[in-house]
């Protein structure tokens, strides 16, 4: 059982993280920690010891996990969802301004990819709005649910939450986060980039 | 936290000069509270979030421009529009 601080989204990364290398038995909190204080539930500062153990991982599944050649190859062609504010879409900021650790050499978007800020599929209290809501806030954007889909942020955290919403909540197949997102595509030489909203 | 004294965060190494400083805390029946805050930009639309401090006090460091602020706290949340500018710090005292 996986929670998180900010919205749950590397909960949500961990979640994909465990699922990518086989680990099938996991679920997330919906709401992470902040639904929980909002709740006044409990909380204690003592930390558990747990005994160490081994633990195999198994080969990773890239039916959930894109790669750069594959998203250059999707453009106009899959779905691909950019999850970023849409001052880092449209190309005026290469990183969420609080979080300027990780940027790319140039700002802006994989051409044909549709904005959808992962803030869009979250309750003011962090919880997952309902698959009503989220069926319809993807196909009023142009998300075509018939196809195969990428996701992608910047590092692949948001984009995580967005895949989780996509393939585990709404339960749509051919669902990928490509975790390279941003930093890697916006690094490349030779690929196509689109600028503007 | 019960007991508190009310007050703001320390503005020690911040150059207010090249900021847009949005500040403030949250209160609930006069008492200093716990909680989050989100900062909404002039659509409406989700730009960040911060827990407060443990005093209930919140700070964001924004663009110019109109923006709506909006408390969380366990059974209840206030909004607050806020125009700000840079150079200044914009104090916003949330009641819920």
């Amino acid at each position: 059982m996986l929670y998180g601080g900010n919205n749950n989204w590397f909960a949500s990364y961990a979640y994909w993280y465990f699922k990518l290398y086989g680990h099938q038995d996991v679920k997330l909190l919906d709401g992470g920690r902040k639904k929980w204080e909002l709740d006044s539930r409990d909380l204690v500062e003592e930390v558990p010891s747990r005994p160490a153990a081994n633990y195999v991982a198994q080969e990773q599944d890239t039916a959930i996990r894109a790669f750069r050649d594959e998203v250059v190859d999707a453009i106009n062609v899959k779905n691909l969802v950019d999850v970023r504010s849409p001052d880092e879409f449209s190309g005026k900021l290469l990183a969420p301004a609080h979080l300027p650790q990780e940027q790319s050499q140039r700002p802006g978007h994989v051409p044909s990819a549709r904005n959808i800020p992962w803030s869009k599929a979250a309750n003011d209290d962090g919880t997952f709005r309902s698959d009503a809501e989220l069926t319809e806030l993807y196909q009023e954007e142009g998300v075509d649910l018939a196809k195969d889909t990428i996701a992608y942020c910047r590092i692949g955290e948001r984009s995580a939450h967005t895949w989780f919403v996509l393939h585990e909540l709404l339960g749509q197949e051919n669902v990928k986060n490509y975790d390279g997102s941003w930093t890697e595509y916006g690094s490349l030489v030779g690929v196509p980039i689109a600028l503007g909203a | 936290m019960c007991g508190a004294t009310t007050g703001g965060l320390s503005r020690e190494g911040i150059d207010v000069s090249k900021e847009t400083v949005i500040e403030g805390t949250i209160s609930k029946d006069g008492v200093p509270v716990t909680g989050y805050v989100r900062l909404l930009n002039a659509d409406g639309e989700f730009t960040a979030e911060v827990p407060t401090s443990a005093t209930g006090a919140f700070r964001f460091f924004a663009a110019p421009g109109s923006w709506t602020l909006r408390a969380l706290v366990p059974g209840g949340s206030a909004d607050r529009a806020v125009v700000a500018t840079q150079g200044q710090v914009h104090e916003v005292a949330i009641a819920v």
